[in-house]
């Protein structure tokens, strides 16, 4: 239980911290959008769904990218992670609330960016949105564990999608599959299976990213 | 409380500590000093947990829960405000009563006018008066300071030598200094570090 509450503490920091500088969900809004935009009018003619889908899944994962890039840059910044990995607290907590906090910006973002992708190109089907919901979960919780690891090192803003983009590749196989496949339902226990083991991998090994 | 032997730090080609020992007891208060680059800030680090020694080894008593440290940085965030600062660590050290420490803590550092303005607001002595909140919030039994009286102004200093007075003998203590006559009288003993 007193996990549970750290979690919440600690979530409801990044939260309010967004609240307050506004760095992280406009900028992933901005983005997601003018990639529709842009896409609407570059895509001559009628594209097909299959070509779109395409397009939805990697606007989700490089609008995702832009706040993972973001998510630890206040512990970077004002360096407060020391003051977080001395707390007593499990430092899986601090890997777990992060993750949860990127995975609000991230649906907050796509609450507006999958009607507009509707708006602009096709509708989109209760697997597709399951899908996202899926992806979203491991999304965050590899991006906020990669982003960890690269928000110490020099080159972090090359690292982090050096690190993520393979590694959500299988994401994107199982994405694309549930929205256009004829099963999606094996899809969607694929993405449940990564998002499952991945998030035991990360929960368990973020005390060794974060301690010296 | 803290032991350390043979302590020995590298960054890369630099070597930053090399061979340091010390022991503190319960109780005692070592003042760490030595010129800038000497190791003061990376020896605090290590003894707090935050760093990995390269050579030799640290025993620390003390759990995470009953360590205080105070960095060169305040660790606290600065698009919060005091209280919220305050609020985050007193959950996560589990502190009883945490609302009635928060606020005897803020009254006692002279910050409680200004507890719901942004630490972004805050001048650098005032952000200094947070830290120290933040390192006694929980009560800990060993108190690891680096420069505790930087940006401090002759008021900020002088709450935290009565602080540190009302709390020695009780508490242990590490703590680096540029100014060791200040806390000469409290001291137990002295470790200088060489470059």
């Amino acid at each position: 239980m007193t996990y549970v509450r750290d979690v919440g503490a600690l979530a409801r920091k990044d939260l309010l911290l967004e609240l307050r500088a506004k760095d992280t969900l406009p900028a992933m809004l901005l983005f997601v959008a003018a990639v529709f935009v842009v896409f609407h009018f570059a895509l001559p003619g009628n594209p097909s769904r299959l070509e779109t889908t395409g397009l939805l899944w990697v606007a989700i994962l490089f609008t995702a990218l832009l706040g993972l890039g973001r998510a630890f840059v206040p512990e970077r910044e004002q360096r407060t992670m020391d003051g977080l990995v001395l707390a007593p607290c499990d430092r899986s907590a601090i890997w777990l609330a992060k993750s949860l906090a990127t995975l609000a910006f991230l649906g907050a973002a796509e609450v507006v960016a999958l009607p507009l992708y509707a708006l602009f190109f096709h509708r989109i089907g209760g697997s597709t949105v399951l899908a996202v919901v899926l992806a979203d979960i491991g999304i965050c919780a590899v991006g906020t564990f990669l982003g960890a690891m690269a928000v110490v090192t020099r080159a972090r803003d090359l690292l982090l999608p050096l690190l993520f983009l393979p590694l959500a590749m299988p994401i994107v196989v199982g994405a694309v599959g549930a929205s256009i496949g004829h099963s999606p339902g094996r899809y969607l226990g694929f993405l449940a299976l990564y998002d499952l083991l991945f998030g035991v991998v990360c929960w368990g090994s973020f005390e060794y990213v974060v301690a010296e | 409380m803290l032991t350390a032997h043979r302590l020995g730090k590298r960054y890369g080609e630099k070597r930053v500590l090399r061979g340091v020992d010390l022991e503190l007891p319960d109780g005692g208060f070592l003042v760490v000093t030595g010129p800038n680059g000497s190791g003061k800030t990376t020896l605090l680090r290590i003894c707090a947990g935050l760093a990995a020694p390269t050579s030799g080894t640290v025993e620390r008593r003390a759990t995470r829960a009953e360590l205080g440290y105070l960095g060169h940085e305040p660790l606290v965030y600065r698009e919060l405000t005091a209280l919220e600062n305050l609020d985050l660590y007193g959950r996560l050290y589990r502190v009883p009563e945490r609302r009635e420490r928060i606020g005897m803590l803020l009254e006692r550092f002279g910050l409680w006018e200004a507890r719901h303005d942004r630490v972004a607001a805050y001048s650098r002595g005032m952000t200094q008066r947070l830290a120290l909140c933040r390192v006694l919030l929980h009560d800990p039994a060993l108190l690891v300071l680096d420069e505790p009286y930087t940006a401090l102004d002759e008021a900020g200093a002088e709450l935290l030598d009565d602080q540190l007075t009302e709390l020695r003998g009780e508490r242990t203590f590490l703590v680096s200094t540029h100014d060791p006559a200040r806390v000469a009288p409290l001291a137990s003993g002295r470790l200088a570090l060489g470059t």
